[in-house]
Formats: C-alpha cells, structure tokens, sequence
C-alpha cells in the first residue's frame, strides 16, 4: 500500500471539522474538536490515542451511533458522493452494516446470548438483504466462517460456547457478510490473548487483500498499529494531531507528543534502547482541557505561543499532516519568543 | 513434577519465597444432584504442581495469558488462597504451619497492588485515610505517627505535596496518582514482598513509564521483593530479572529474563515471543502461530498440555509430562524436545 495518492477518487470517506459534544450537568466536553481526516479506499488506518482522548467517540461518530447526551454539533461526514449527517436516521440505519460495520472490544456484550451464531449472521443479512433467502444467507455465513477458520458446525452454538477468539472471529464475519466498505474495529483485539490477538490481525490482514475492504483500526496499542497499518493518525485530548504512514511516523516522527509516546513503548526485542522516555504528567480531561496546544503542559519543545494560541493540522510534506507551532509560522510566533528571551 | 529449583537451600538464605508443588483446584458441581449429594465430579485445575523460587531482592515476573492460573499463584502465595496441595514458605517460614493470628501479623511483611486502583480504593475513604488504615492494623503508633508516616510515604512515591492530597477522594484525583495511591498503601507497612498484580495494565502508555520506573525506584529504597504478575511480556522486560512462563497452570520456563527472551528453550514461550508485536514497521513478523486456543482446565490434555498446539510435538509428548530441568544455569524448560533448541 503507498501513501502517496491522496487524490478525491481514492478516498472512501471524508470527515471534515467533526465536532463531538457531550453536555453534562451544564459542562460541555468536546471530545472531538474539529477533526478533519480522510480514510483512504482499501487501506488499514491506525487510529491511536489514550484513554479518553476522543478516539472512541470518533469512531462512533462515523456511523452516526452518538447517544445523548453526546452530540454531533458540526462538520460533514462524506462516504463516497454522500454527504450522512444531511440523511434521515430511516436511511442511516441502512447505512450501518451495509456500508459500514463496526467490532467492538467486548465480543460477549455485542451477541444475543440466547441467539445461536448462525441466527445472529443470518438475520444481519436478512434485515438488510429482506429479498435473500434465508439459505442463501446461511451459505454466505458457512462461507464467511471457513475463511475465518472456524468449522462450519460452529454457526450451531450459543456465543458462551465459543472461545473469546471465536467470538471476535464471528464479529469479523458479521461486519463482512454486508460486505461492508468500511470496517471499524475499535479496541477489537483488545481483551483477546496475544497469540489469538496476532492471528486475528493476521486474518484482518488477508480479509483486507481478498475483500479489498477498509479498515479502520481503533487502538492504544501502537505496536499493533506498527504490524498491520498502512497510515496512522495520532490523536491526543479530542484533537488529530499527526498524520502519515506508519513508516514515515514510526521513524521519523514530528509532533513531540508522537515523539515521546513511540519512546515510552515497550519494545520485547533487546537490541532496542533500555530506556522507556517518561512523558511528564496525565493526558489532560476534556472537561478542562488546557489553551492553545492541548500538549504544551508535557511537551518538552513548549514556546509562548503554544500556551495561547491552537496550532492547525497541516502538511508537512506530501501525505504528512501535524499540528504544532514547531512546524508553522505565525506572526507571534518569534514576537512572543523574543519577550521571553528578553 | 519436580523439586523447585534450588530447594534444600536454608531457609534464610537468598530465597524469600519456595513455592513447592503448588496445586489449587476448584471444584464445580455438574448438577442440582451433584450439589446435594456434594459430589465434585469435575476440578478446574488452575495451579496444577507449580514449584518456583522468589529470591531477595529481586522482581520475578510470572507470565502467561489469561486462564493459565497466574493470578490464582498470585493468591496463593500471599495466603489469600488455600492451596490444594502443595506449600508456600515464606522467609523460612511454612505459611500453613501458621495459626490465623500469627498469619495475620505475617500480612505486614506481604502487600499487594492491584490492576484496578479504582476498584481497590474504598470511594468513601480519603487518600489519607485509606493509606493510615494499614498502619492502624499492623503497627502501634499513635494516630500523629501515622499520619507523619503515611505523608512521607505520599511524598516518596510523588504525591506532592502530601498535605494537598491527604483529605481528597479517590475520585477527585487523576488515574496516575491513584495508581501512587495504592503503591504508597502496600508500601507504607514495609513490607518484604509486594505482589504486584498487572499493576499498571489500566494505565495510559504515555504514564506506564513513569510508574514502572517509580516501583523500580522504591524496590530498591526498601529492599523490597516483587512477584509480577502480568501478560504484557514487552513491559516485564523493563522491570523483571527473572520470569516464569505459565501454560495452562504449570509452569512451562523458568529463567533470567534475558535468557528466556532471547533464547526462548519452550515451543509455547517461541510462540508468545513471537506474537507481541514490535512497534516497528520493518519488524513485520513473518513466523507462523500455533494453532487453536488454550484448552479448558477442566480436562487438560494428558502428556504435555501444549503437545495439541505444539508445531514440534512428538508421541511421546501426549504420554509423558515432562519435568522442569536445568538446561542451562538458572535457565530451566519443562520439554521433552528442548535441547533442539540449544
């Protein structure tokens, strides 16, 4: 996969100045704040952050699932030439699994319990595909089921028969047997076990290349996104704050929050640096979160100009986007400097 | 199963802690009959004759994913368990020799961290509190040397300034300090051994560091002795001298962490090796993975209880268990096949 054509046909989906709001007891958290990012066709993008940053909402947000009291308060979202927000939630809901599908973590919360497996697959079908026979669904599910390696037989049990890797495996078909456009797996192979964890990925992989699907992969765990991913966005207290392939960001990144949390990942090989860097503080609470870049409290490259006025997402160099003063001008920039230093 | 490495050694020696043939089953009840009759017709077998050593000073990590008995030994060293067989002698000392009451009293000398600062801290109890409420149990002073006490403690693992935080609530600080919270809480009665239970699995990536390198930090303040119980092999390398690899509730490699990393002697440690993923893009991992899933302890496999997975396995594997054997020093694999690995 390269990087390189950014060009209007390859994009599958457009989130332009996405806002996320949640009120609660008269406060306002913005837990997305004006996220501009386009999801290329075919490719896997890595979605990173830590707790709380607003990837989760993110994604949410894609497919429209924003409960009370959280809100989509601006911005577009473009799958292909149709813009969703201006679509009433009747034709929304057709949307959800027929174009885009979401995993979750918790595979055992998103099955019916008392639903057998090929039930669940059959009826995501049936509900979307109302003209497909009930066979010809049940063919599809035995056909999705063998490409995950799971034995057909399978479809036949309750979701508390089959292993956690099973489960996650059955929330792969179901995405796919709509053969979604997009997939969004948000923490998806988080509470799985690492070996079960790396085939998941591994098949992912594969569904990608077969199915020529787009991923896009929720996550705090870098490594994972290092393995899999083709392009990744960093994204810190609701805001994006890099952008590019996971070769150009993993080697060479620029925002200095990018920077520290690469180094503060543990590495299992022994030839990497011993040392893990210890980024100063917390991420901050998007109930208060702090002015002008949303990063300068830990950021060891702070200047005046972070503390007061909000740095934007801009390319650095083709395909490359980050958000911080250390790569933009501004006419403060070097003013607010020179106080200092005087 | 074999004598633990090194046992016969007197007990005030280097060894803090002989876990000999440890055993923990838990039996369940098939049925309303079964439960009447008080018939066990089935065990799970979550620690099944695991034998290690936990020498002075030093962080043994004890890995394995979920289900393969890591938090049950975790329990049963410090007596939160009653083992089924098997003993736990803690600086020299058998611990089922001892009568509740003198038990009690060993309690001091063994403290635990949790992976859930939220969940271990009592919401009602201030920080002060919940840190002085050890102290009260364990040591006569009076109330002012508790507070002076459990200050210094707040100040040593970076509450700062302790007076600031002595009276808030768990939930009026951030995850980051509640996690010092519950470290400065096991700390503060001295203890010998702190069972350290995936004690920073909960936290950010961008703070772990900081946690990791504060518990080395007091480790050495406070001659302290650690069991690291965690799945997270990239981390362990950052704080462990020497590991365990747990399969299935037995112990499969033992070793100095670097040994066992780099020359992995166990199929199964090659596979969890070669699973976690290197946050590395040009570290794609190519290597196959063992098929399956850990099996039910209920009815784990005869012989070796990795041979089903096992890419090696030969017939004798599925006959014969293999025993713990030193194959290099201080380095010891539980495989009937291990020195093709050599």
């Amino acid at each position: 996969m390269n990087n390189s054509h950014l060009s209007e046909a390859n994009i599958l989906y457009n989130i332009k100045d996405l806002v996320v709001e949640y009120h609660t007891r008269g406060v306002v958290v913005t837990a997305v704040d004006h996220v501009n990012l386009k999801i290329q066709r075919g490719e896997v993008l890595g979605l990173v952050g830590e707790s709380g940053c607003g990837k989760s909402t993110l994604g949410k947000a894609l497919m429209r699932m924003i409960e009370p009291p959280g809100d989509i308060v601006g911005g577009e979202l473009w799958l292909d030439q149709t813009e969703l927000m201006g679509l009433p939630e009747r034709e929304m809901r057709e949307w959800r699994g027929s174009k885009i599908s979401m995993i979750f973590q918790d595979p055992m919360t998103s099955l019916n319990p008392v639903q057998r497996i090929d039930e669940h697959i059959v009826e995501t079908i049936k509900v979307h595909e109302p003209e497909t026979k009930k066979s010809t669904a049940l063919e599809r599910a035995q056909a999705l089921f063998e490409r995950l390696g799971i034995q057909k037989r399978r479809l036949n049990d309750y979701p508390h028969q089959l292993s956690g890797g099973m489960r996650q495996r059955t929330m792969v078909s179901l995405g796919l047997s709509l053969n979604a456009d997009l997939i969004i797996a948000d923490e998806a192979t988080t509470s799985l076990d690492v070996i079960v964890e790396a085939k998941l990925v591994d098949q992912l992989e594969e569904i990608r290349k077969e199915f020529g699907v787009t991923i896009l992969l929720i996550t705090h765990n870098i490594a994972l996104i290092a393995q899999i991913a083709d392009r990744i966005a960093v994204m810190y207290a609701g805001r994006i704050i890099e952008i590019g392939s996971v070769h150009d960001v993993f080697l060479d990144p620029l925002h200095p929050y990018t920077q520290g949390l690469l180094q503060s990942v543990p590495n299992i090989k022994f030839d990497e640096r011993e040392e893990l860097y210890k980024m100063p503080g917390e991420p901050p609470s998007l109930s208060n979160p702090p002015p002008g870049c949303r990063f300068h409290p830990r950021c060891p490259k702070v200047m005046p100009i972070c503390l007061k006025i909000k740095p934007q997402l801009l390319e650095n160099t083709p395909g490359r986007q980050v958000h911080c003063w250390l790569y933009q001008n501004h006419p403060e920039k070097h003013q607010s400097t020179t106080e200092v230093a005087v | 199963m074999s004598e633990s490495p090194e046992v016969g050694s007197d007990g005030a020696g280097e060894n803090l802690v002989e876990i000999r043939n440890l055993k923990k089953w838990y039996p369940i009840q098939s049925g309303l009959l079964d439960g009447i009759l008080s018939r066990n017709i089935y065990n799970v077998r979550a620690v099944d004759g695991v034998s290690f050593e936990i020498r002075r000073g030093e962080v043994f990590g004890l890995a394995g994913e979920s289900g393969s008995g890591k938090t049950t030994i975790g329990r049963l060293v410090i007596r939160l368990e009653e083992p089924t067989e098997g003993n736990v002698i803690f600086d020299g000392i058998d611990l089922a020799s001892l009568s509740p009451g003198e038990m009690r009293k060993m309690r001091r000398r063994m403290q635990v961290i949790f992976q859930d600062p939220m969940a271990s801290l009592n919401p009602s109890m201030t920080i002060g509190e919940a840190i002085i409420h050890g102290l009260k149990i364990h040591s006569p002073e009076t109330a002012k040397d508790h507070r002076k006490t459990a200050l210094d403690m707040m100040e040593r693992v970076g509450l700062t300034p302790p007076e600031s935080f002595y009276d808030k609530y768990p939930h009026q600080i951030s995850g980051g300090q509640r996690q010092r919270v519950v470290i400065a809480r096991a700390l503060v009665t001295l203890p010998d051994l702190i069972l350290a239970d995936e004690p920073i699995a909960m936290a950010d990536v961008s703070v772990r560091a900081l946690l990791l390198d504060l518990m080395v930090r007091l480790k050495n303040e406070l001659n302290l002795t650690y069991l690291f119980i965690t799945h997270d092999l990239a981390t362990a390398k950052y704080i462990c001298d020497r590991i365990g690899i747990l399969y299935l509730g037995q112990m499969v490699e033992i070793g100095e962490l670097r040994d066992v990393y780099e020359h992995p002697l166990h199929p199964y440690t090659q596979a969890l090796m070669a699973a976690v993923p290197i946050p590395d893009p040009r570290e794609r991992r190519t290597q196959t993975l063992p098929t399956g899933e850990i099996p039910n302890p209920i009815n784990p496999p005869p012989g070796c209880r990795f041979h089903p997975r096992c890419p090696v396995a030969r017939e004798i594997c599925s006959v014969d268990q293999p025993e713990l054997r030193e194959l290099h020093p201080d380095h010891f694999v539980a495989c009937h096949f291990a020195e093709d690995f050599l």
